[in-house]
């Protein structure tokens, strides 16, 4: 587990990942949580903190050169909030990093989600493991490209 | 991915490109190499202002205001903010840009988390390879963040042109200070969180640290000490200026330069050092030594050891 996640970027290097709370929402439990874990799972985490806009999210994915984006969001602006995210990531040349969402969203929002080119959406519950599996599954697939 | 495209982006201000050069600067590789040779046609022109102190005395905040300031006086600034790694399971909450996030969509600011990792000299190295990056993109001030514990932290702190160290009222009494060790090294003492309790007692012993001559004079420039409250905004245009005026003081005493050069050697120091431990843990882990080792004894295993590093080495082409 621990060298997966040190072999995926070579050397010295580990799977960085992007933690970040969208809107005008102060809960953030479950984003230091996951963030928690996938820094015990051996992955670098850089947490932005509470009410970002999607332009600090993209920017600071951007300088950090991170590897996936998780995005936290409890508000229910999901939709307009993620479809900025993507919006801005796509004018930066930068699409080719996967986004995935969690928080309380409503299931038939899901699908529209992943249309907007969201990879993967976490409801609540979802058991921490299963977070970290993806990451390195999707991580994975990207540097085989 | 073109490496030499990166560059050109990078100086046109793509922060993405930037961002994917740190990433290829972060171990010794060939592109490194070759990127790192180009930076230094390009660089040697920034002011690198290392940031140390003790945990938890607000230096993220204090930085997060200098930028402000600094932002109003026209500099571009990039920052690299180093954060531990956990001993325990090698990953890293990179929690500095946090308090900075309110920068993070200027343009002409860049802000760079790094882990300690864990690897002997590795932070320095990446750190410094950083600055060499940042420099040769054409930031004007560098600030390097760090936490200001162990040698190989004061050991990168003792390359910035402009050392502050932060520290806070009532962290102990002066025995504590002088343990650290930080306090022989700074050029400016900064007092943050004076709006608490206990701040004026501090001061007084700073300043009596630096009268009784146990702050350091280095080069000439009389160490200075400053108020601060971070988080209320004060004292910031003051610790401001004084970076200017020792950047002035530096460059009228071709300090500058000076610096520069023990930095760049230091530098080289770290990857010599990187690349002979890197291959030798590679070394170790398949096995390869165990093997020979079997067959001889300690000098000639050494020997042999240190003839397979260097073909190992070699093979990083350079061109």
């Amino acid at each position: 587990m621990e060298r997966t996640a040190n072999l995926l970027r070579g050397r010295g290097r580990r799977i960085k990942v992007l933690v970040a709370k969208l809107g005008l929402d102060g809960h953030d439990r479950g984003a230091k949580v996951v963030a928690r874990a996938l820094r015990d799972a051996g992955m670098e985490v850089i947490y932005t903190g509470i009410r970002q806009t999607p332009e600090q999210v993209v920017s600071a994915a951007l300088q950090e050169d991170v590897d996936v984006i998780g995005v936290s969001i409890l508000s229910g602006a999901h939709l307009n909030l993620m479809k900025r995210l993507i919006d801005l990531l796509k004018k930066e040349g930068a699409d080719d990093i996967p986004v995935f969402l969690g928080g309380t969203i409503p299931i038939p929002d899901i699908p529209k989600l992943k249309e907007i080119g969201i990879k993967e959406v976490f409801l609540p519950g979802t058991h921490l493991n299963l977070i970290r599996d993806y990451i390195l599954g999707v991580v994975g697939e990207r540097k085989e490209h | 991915m073109n490496i030499y495209k990166l560059f050109d982006d990078a100086k046109r201000g793509s922060k993405r490109s930037l961002g994917r050069l740190l990433s290829i600067l972060e171990s010794p590789s060939n592109e490194s190499f070759r990127l790192l040779k180009e930076f230094v046609k390009h660089g040697g022109k920034s002011h690198v202002i290392g940031i140390t102190g003790i945990p938890g005395s607000g230096k993220s905040t204090l930085i997060s205001k200098m930028i402000s300031a600094m932002r109003r006086k026209g500099y571009s600034i990039a920052i690299v903010a180093i954060d531990p790694t956990s001993p325990y399971s090698q990953g890293a909450l990179l929690g500095d840009r946090l308090r900075m996030q309110e920068h993070s969509t200027d343009p002409k600011v860049f802000i760079r988390s790094v882990s300690t990792r864990g690897v002997k000299g590795g932070l320095s190295l990446a750190a410094l390879s950083m600055i060499e990056a940042f420099d040769a993109v054409g930031y004007d001030k560098i600030i390097v963040e760090s936490v200001g514990v162990g040698q190989a932290d004061i050991d990168i702190m003792n390359t910035a042109h402009t050392l502050l160290v932060i520290t806070m009222p009532g962290v102990g009494d002066e025995i504590q200070a002088l343990k650290a060790g930080i306090m022989e090294i700074g050029d400016v003492y900064v007092l943050n969180k004076s709006d608490k309790p206990e701040a004026a007692k501090t001061f007084e012993y700073l300043k009596f640290a630096l009268e009784t001559g146990e702050l350091e004079i280095k080069h000439g420039w009389t160490p200075r000490i400053v108020k601060t409250s971070a988080i209320m905004g004060m004292g910031i245009d003051q610790v401001v200026s004084i970076i200017d005026e020792h950047y002035n003081y530096i460059r009228e005493n071709s300090i500058f330069m000076d610096k520069l050069r023990d930095r760049r050697l230091f530098m080289l120091k770290l990857l010599v050092e990187s690349l002979f431990l890197d291959n030798l843990d590679d070394m170790y882990r398949s096995g390869e030594i165990e093997e020979l080792f079997k067959a001889n004894d300690y000098y000639t295993s050494s020997i042999k050891i240190i003839e397979l590093l260097l073909k190992k080495i070699r093979k990083i082409d350079n061109s």
